[in-house]
């Protein structure tokens, strides 16, 4: 089989997304927060819905494909797709499952989209209401190892303690997404700045985890429509082609009870290279990235990662005035991403790399023609995805 | 790893989630194993690998002929955490605890978890020696056994 590859063949045509709330607080219900959005990337994109063929999404979405079409009265639906998996890692996943299908011929136009109103719904921090657990939760509840935070402390930890790496490199990740939400009216940190002494001065929540390590937990939704570069280019908005992606996980890296062999990573290992190779760039062509917070320790796995610097890199590499827009080495998190902009499960990640290409961010990297999003880390799968400017193609 | 905690001393408070064996019964050896004050884990029966998690299949072979040994109770703290913010409405008010994820080097390098009794606020080492404690709940509606980890 010859031209395997989605390069350059697929478009992120259009970009939607509801006010950001904090959790709790949508005036709405999630469904209705996710036609909003959808028909926000629709109008955005200079699509009519009705030629919505497709949609796409991740984490177990709540809101079913099916029902949406019936809402919205699509005259046909020819792709619905769920990425397997939990947390943010199914958000690259899900524009390349997307861009497959648009690919392939198996439809025209899919929506990506992730809604989440969590004040009707179960909160990820907190635990479910149970009596008793068996299988991997059996394992760990009992022994207070229960959030998402708890469940990838380990890991950082096992991380830092390998490499020598410092609290100050997790905390400039921080710092770097507060600083983006500053200029970022969406996010729901704006006019809220963080200080590195507020930083230090904020409890533990798990250590190697402080608060400010940790992501938000918010209501709203995030939509992106998918479509073939050919018909972007008749589209009014500049096109945000899709170069590279990539999906998965490490050997066993799902073992129970942590027993990943390779335990202190972000999952990403073995996903980079295929990344790397479709979108036919390397690190050092990357002018921003997007890289999934769930908590900073999983960043700044996920930055060694996918090349940016050496494990043993880190500690230098990780300073603040390197990470900001527009003129920092390695710009990242430039709306101020899971932390200090919205914790839309990272879709919203993937909107800001298209912002970028746009030239539209409220942080913006000049010239900027390669973004890349990092979905997931320390889950799995996982996924990352390269988007390009018409100059990379 | 002969102690045993006496029951209501527990490390942490009552009300978690009490564990049960999966109703496939795939780790159900484990469970009984630590009602006996046993660490028991998974060995194929062909190719002898350590396996834990346990899995219906051999991840070394593909053997479906999956044992289960004893496991000696000593192994090295490979990683930690210090938990502070309470998740859980039985954790409130109780202070930080340590979770650790302990190597059992003579048993093909399996990890397993539990919490690390003594001072919650004590330095963890990585690669520190450990061993094995059986925590019974013999109040539980169904008893079961946790299994922590002591400082040697």
């Amino acid at each position: 089989m010859k031209d395997r590859t989605l390069r350059g063949k697929v478009a992120l045509a259009g970009i939607g997304e509801t006010t950001y709330y904090k959790h709790g607080q949508a005036p709405t219900s999630e469904f209705q927060l996710a036609l909003e959005a959808i028909l926000k990337a629709c109008g955005d994109a200079g699509v009519d819905p009705r030629e919505i063929d497709g949609f796409s999404s991740y984490s177990n979405d709540r809101n079913d494909p099916s029902r949406i079409a019936a809402a919205l009265g699509l005259p046909a639906l020819r792709f619905s797709n769920m990425q397997w998996g939990g947390g943010g890692g199914g958000g690259s996943a899900a524009v390349g499952n997307a861009a497959a299908a648009v690919a392939g011929g198996v439809a025209d136009c899919v929506v990506v989209f992730r809604a989440l109103a969590q004040g009707q719904f179960q909160r990820f921090g907190a635990a479910p209401p149970l009596a008793t657990v068996s299988g991997e939760p059996a394992m760990t509840f009992p022994y207070g190892l229960i959030s998402p935070a708890q469940r990838f402390a380990m890991r950082v930890m096992r991380f830092m303690h390998e490499h020598g790496v410092r609290h100050e490199a997790q905390r400039a990740i921080a710092l770097a997404s507060y600083h983006h939400a500053q200029s970022n009216p969406r996010a729901v940190m704006h006019g809220r700045p963080l200080t590195a002494e507020a930083y230090d001065a904020s409890r533990w929540i798990v250590e190697p985890f402080r608060l400010f390590d940790c992501c938000l937990e918010n209501d709203g939704a995030a939509a992106i429509v998918v479509v073939s570069a050919d018909r972007a280019r008749d589209l009014p908005r500049r096109p945000a082609y899709l170069l590279g992606v990539a999906q998965g996980s490490e050997h066993r890296n799902a073992a129970r009870a942590h027993n990943a062999p390779l335990y202190a990573t972000s999952s990403f290992t073995t996903v980079v290279p295929r990344l790397y190779d479709m979108a036919g760039v390397t690190p050092a062509d990357v002018d921003v990235v997007q890289s999934y917070e769930n908590f900073t320790g999983g960043v700044l796995m996920s930055l060694v990662e996918h090349g940016f610097f050496a494990a043993e890199e880190a500690n230098d590499f990780l300073r603040v005035d390197n990470l900001l827009a527009p003129s920092g080495r390695l710009p990242l998190n430039t709306s101020g991403g899971n932390l200090a902009e919205c914790y839309m499960h990272g879709l919203e990640l993937v909107i800001e790399a298209v912002r970028q290409l746009r030239r539209e961010s409220t942080a913006q990297v000049p010239d900027a023609e390669v973004s890349m999003v990092i979905s997931g880390p320390m889950v799995t799968p996982v996924s990352s995805l390269i988007l390009g400017g018409e100059s990379t193609l | 790893m002969s102690d045993v905690a006496t029951s209501g001393a527990y490390y942490l408070p009552a009300g978690l989630p009490a564990p049960v064996p999966e109703p496939d019964g795939l780790d159900r050896p484990y469970w009984e194993g630590t009602r006996r004050g046993e660490l028991m884990a998974q060995r194929c029966n062909r190719c002898h690998a350590w396996q834990w998690g346990p899995e219906w299949i051999c991840h070394a072979c593909l053997a479906t002929d999956v044992g289960w040994a004893r496991v000696d109770g000593r192994g090295v703290i490979y990683s930690w955490e210090r938990a502070w913010h309470p998740v859980h409405a039985a954790l409130k008010g109780h202070g930080p605890y340590i979770v650790v994820l302990v190597e059992l080097p003579h048993a093909g390098h399996i990890r397993m978890l539990g919490n690390l009794l003594g001072d919650p606020h004590q330095t963890v080492t990585i690669g520190a020696p450990v061993e094995a404690v059986f925590e019974a709940h013999d109040d539980a509606k169904t008893p079961f056994t946790l299994v922590h980890w002591k400082p040697v």
